[in-house]
């Protein structure tokens, strides 16, 4: 193992361990893009080229997209719960 | 259950799948060492049976080329279920939703965060292109080349400008996109049926080795697989981002 695949497992390992001790959706869906990036950069620097351009972007960018849409209408929906309960009481 | 039932069960359990995994793992050829004949073997054949220089490419196109026929269908059946699920959700109508000036713009996109996503469009565009082109010659190819043209789009909605994102990709276009990608490679197949001796069997000409068209019909293949997973990306993000507007406008 190389002193650069070596960095590159620690920085996973430091990124994914973030993701866990995060509670807040937002931040960690933030940290899961960084997570991609890293296995990014540990796909590459295991000289798997075609693997670490398919994880830039669906790591680091399109599951972030789908999770932060989600995210948004579960907390528009909880909002819109909230006023609705206010209203019937 | 008690808290401190709990924890003995965890131990109990805990205790077990750590013996399991600490055996497992002391079996474990080191790291880096590697066993595969048929990887050596592929390296070996591919470059000359069809002139391909990206072994990976080559594999998901040439040797393996009918296990992504069906990994293209698994993504074009799970983009058609997000797409009917949600739209769905919005009352199954055909037609877009409503857009006010409102939806022109997401708040909080930055001068600096626009100017960026102006840069970086042309650039992941061109990035795309390259790859989806130069599939057989150099790592890259279909899948990638589509993740990174879809993305190009979705550059402009961090621009703040979901309409502008609409009008480049509209609903009807990115649709058109996935089915024609999806077809496009089963077209292929079946010239291999006609003109070669099996479905998927490479039919044209191999090309020089490393030049633009070589490979057989791994660029066309590439072509077809980039279009699909453009148009599969580009529906999915904006079906999510479609009902986040009629949430946002209070309509669902």
């Amino acid at each position: 193992m190389t002193a650069l695949q070596a960095v590159a497992l620690l920085l996973v390992v430091a990124a994914g361990t973030a993701i866990v001790f995060i509670s807040d959706p937002l931040r960690q869906t933030l940290v899961l893009s960084i997570f991609g990036l890293t296995l990014t950069l540990l796909f590459f620097v295991l000289q798997a080229p075609d693997v670490a351009l398919s994880q830039l972007v669906v790591g680091s960018v399109g599951m972030p997209v789908i999770i932060l849409a989600a995210l948004r209408k579960i907390a528009q929906h909880a909002s819109a719960r909230e006023r609705h309960e206010e209203d019937g009481e | 259950m008690s808290r401190r039932g709990r924890l003995l069960l965890f131990g109990c359990a805990g205790s077990g799948l750590l013996a399991v995994l600490v055996i497992g793992l002391h079996g474990l050829p080191p790291f880096g060492d590697f066993h595969g004949a048929y990887g050596l073997l592929v390296d070996r054949l591919e470059p000359g049976r069809r002139h391909a220089t990206d072994i990976v490419t080559a594999l998901n196109f040439d040797l393996r080329a009918f296990d992504t026929l069906g990994e293209e269908f698994i993504l074009f059946a799970s983009v058609t279920g997000v797409a009917l699920l949600l739209r769905h959700l919005r009352d199954e109508e055909d037609e877009p939703p409503r857009r006010s000036v409102d939806d022109h713009r997401f708040a909080g996109a930055s001068d600096a965060l626009r100017l960026l996503s102006l840069i970086l469009i042309p650039l992941l565009v061109s990035l795309g292109v390259y790859l989806a082109l130069h599939g057989a010659l150099t790592p890259g190819g279909g899948f990638q080349a589509g993740v990174v043209l879809a993305a190009g789009p979705l550059a402009i909605l961090l621009a703040g400008r979901y309409l502008a994102l609409k009008r480049v990709a509209p609903h009807w276009a990115v649709e058109a996109l996935d089915g024609i990608g999806a077809l496009a490679y089963a077209a292929i197949g079946l010239g291999g049926l006609i003109f070669a001796s099996a479905y998927l069997e490479n039919f044209l000409p191999l090309g020089t080795s490393g030049h633009l068209l070589s490979g057989g019909m791994m660029p066309l293949n590439s072509i077809a697989v980039g279009l699909e997973v453009t148009g599969a990306f580009l529906l999915t993000w904006t079906e999510f981002l479609d009902q986040d507007l009629l949430v946002a406008r209070g309509e669902l």
